[in-house]
């Protein structure tokens, strides 16, 4: 990608696009990790065949700005409180395949007891965390999960944690729970990564179709936006920050415990 | 609305009756946080929820249990949730996400004293939404007004709060806790199910109503004129409230819930003994019915309302009666050292001392 990219119309590019997207052109940056994330969860919604028997619950963030394109019955929930929407949905229709998407904002700061809780019960729902590390809707603030040395607009100079603190690592917490079936953490911010991303996220979902309990999927995205760089250095700056930070890959599988650290390498 | 005493069938406190009486309305899904004196709701819950092919969760937080009972109703089926006011007051932007969304939620109040007046009526969520209050006097009219809350919420699609208080949730009666018969409802069609995924017609549930892009929604102006317009409907079509000795009343009292019980009760004495007061009872809260009030108000030279507050129904009040100049303030605060108990004033004596003293005033 170019810099005179980033002056277009911002389109998926995909040869083919999944059906149940809805529109090609979508709101978001040039250079954003969330569309290829999104249509990853789209095209594994399709080939589960869980079409006509997904509900999908979406946080506040740069994903909700994709929810008028995907074709999914689906709520916009209250910022962070998702999981415990998407509760009372799969609690009263336990054959239905139930989602949240949510970012690090939605999730780690507004929804963290949210998350924990659903996690902590073994609540039958998989949960999407896109994370960037920014708050990217709103201009790309520091989260929760903004890492050590990561820049947004209000930790110009990267943060530290004398002044801002530490991060919480979500997906790790959650590996050692108790009650928590499946967590990996993954990227889109390569071809390696994209292509590891969708077999993780057919993981999860198994996992909730054979009624095995919570999963959870952390996608790390490019925001370059709200990092303050180029479109075309986001995947290398998202390496040196977040992407630094994770290890990627199956972090708990209580289905197939020998799982957990396979899939890091490739 | 009548209260019309029906064959009684079992004893059961005020808490039990309103559990009772939603499942008798179908109710599937309740989600509460343990707290004073909104518990034994949960508890009655917890113990027969099960039976009645429903899911009861002691949720870990408030705001949780309002969110996960919001996510049950829009799969169609009847949820609700519960607490206290300082509970309820957590749960106050799901609330309005109900109105705004056209989610028909119900919520349990249990108040401490009345103080949740506002709360209940007003609401602190962001929005033009409006929230239905019913305020039972006892516990045959909470096991009533309990299945017309489920009816009405669904009919309107909107929130919708029964507020009652610890005296009306501890106290043992005998009820008629069969299901209520009401006009029939159409069919959900709104329910999300997950049936529209994949096929083109997927549904969107959120409060801008901004659809989908191979089908727009109406969006956030016309959504929020549509949704004010339906609030005013309700208005005009849905208050409730009882009239005592009003007609020709020189003294009208104003009160709710137990507190009215009460006041009727020292009413109805006076009378008796030829005082010419009368009392007016809102039982919808919202919608307040103000055109009855103004009408039960005309002949009256003071208006007392006596409420366990520092003041709040009182200003619903003086917005309607022809003169707010009339309109007295009689009730309070009033607790007891625990601060959770209805304190010495709810207590037909000083009820009644507190009417006798109105009446001396305006006759000087």
């Amino acid at each position: 990608m170019t810099d005179s990219d980033t002056l277009a119309t911002a389109t998926l590019r995909a040869p083919s696009a999944p059906d149940m997207l809805l529109s090609r052109e979508h709101p978001l940056c040039p250079g954003c990790g969330h569309p290829v994330s999104i249509r990853l969860v789209l095209e594994t919604i399709e080939e589960l065949q869980l079409q006509q028997r997904t509900i999908g619950v979406f946080g506040h963030g740069c994903s909700a700005l994709m929810i008028t394109h995907l074709d999914v019955d689906m709520n916009l929930s209250l910022h962070g409180r998702a999981p415990a929407t998407a509760t009372g949905i799969k609690r009263m229709r336990p054959d239905r395949f139930v989602f949240t998407m949510q970012g690090d904002g939605d999730m780690i700061n507004e929804g963290l007891a949210e998350i924990m809780h659903a996690a902590a019960r073994g609540e039958n729902i998989t949960c999407l965390l896109l994370n960037n590390g920014v708050f990217g809707d709103t201009g790309g603030q520091m989260t929760a999960g903004t890492v050590i040395g990561q820049r947004s607009t209000s930790t110009l100079d990267g943060r530290n944690a004398e002044q801002h603190g530490y991060p919480i690592a979500l997906s790790k917490i959650l590996a050692g729970m108790d009650g928590v079936s499946f967590v990996a953490r993954t990227t889109v911010s390569d071809a390696a990564g994209v292509s590891r991303t969708k077999r993780l996220l057919k993981r999860a979902f198994e996992h909730q179709l054979a009624g095995h309990g919570f999963s959870l999927v952390e996608i790390l995205t490019m925001c370059p936006t709200g990092w303050v760089t180029a479109a075309s250095e986001g995947p290398g700056y998202l390496g040196e920050t977040l992407g630094h930070e994770s290890e990627f890959g199956v972090l708990r599988d209580t289905w197939d415990p020998a799982a957990a650290g396979a899939a890091g390498s490739e | 609305m009548s209260t019309v005493t029906k064959p009684t069938k079992s004893l059961c406190s005020g808490s039990e009756a309103i559990a009772r009486s939603a499942m008798a309305a179908g109710l599937r899904f309740y989600a509460g946080y343990p707290m004073a004196p909104s518990t034994d709701i949960l508890e009655t819950f917890t113990r027969e929820l099960a039976h009645a092919d429903g899911v009861c969760i002691n949720v870990e937080t408030e705001i949780e249990g309002v969110n996960m009972a919001l996510g049950a109703a829009m799969t169609g089926f009847r949820a609700a949730t519960g607490s206290t006011g300082q509970g309820v007051a957590l749960m106050q932007e799901a609330i309005a996400e109900a109105g705004l969304h056209e989610t028909p939620l119900v919520v349990f109040t249990v108040g401490r004293m009345q103080q949740d007046y506002f709360q209940s009526t007003r609401g602190g969520g962001w929005g033009d939404y409006r929230t239905i209050c019913m305020a039972p006097k006892d516990v045959p009219e909470a096991v009533e007004l309990t299945q017309l809350l489920f009816h009405l919420t669904d009919k309107y699609r909107v929130p919708g709060i029964l507020l009652t208080d610890g005296i009306l949730a501890r106290t043992q009666v005998s009820v008629d806790l069969s299901p209520i018969e009401f006009e029939p409802l159409p069919e959900k069609t709104w329910a999300l199910d997950g049936a529209g995924t994949g096929t083109g017609h997927s549904k969107s549930y959120w409060t801008f109503a901004g659809g989908k892009a191979n089908n727009p929604g109406l969006g956030p102006q016309t959504h929020w004129v549509n949704l004010a317009e339906k609030f005013e409907v309700i208005a005009r079509n849905e208050p409730r409230w009882e009239e005592v000795h009003t007609e020709g009343a020189e003294t009208l009292i104003v009160a709710f819930g137990t507190a009215a019980a009460f006041v009727e009760h020292v009413v109805r004495d006076l009378n008796a003994e030829g005082v010419r007061v009368g009392m007016f009872r809102p039982i919808t809260l919202w919608p307040f019915p103000g055109d009855q009030l103004e009408a039960a108000a005309e002949s009256a030279k003071a208006i007392g309302v006596f409420e366990l507050n520092a003041g709040q129904m009182i200003d619903d009040v003086k917005l309607n009666v022809p003169n707010r100049k009339l309109v007295r303030p009689i009730g309070g605060i009033s607790v007891d050292d625990s601060g959770i108990n209805i304190g010495e004033l709810l207590d037909a004596p000083a009820v009644r001392a507190r009417i006798e003293l109105l009446i001396e005033e305006m006759t000087q």
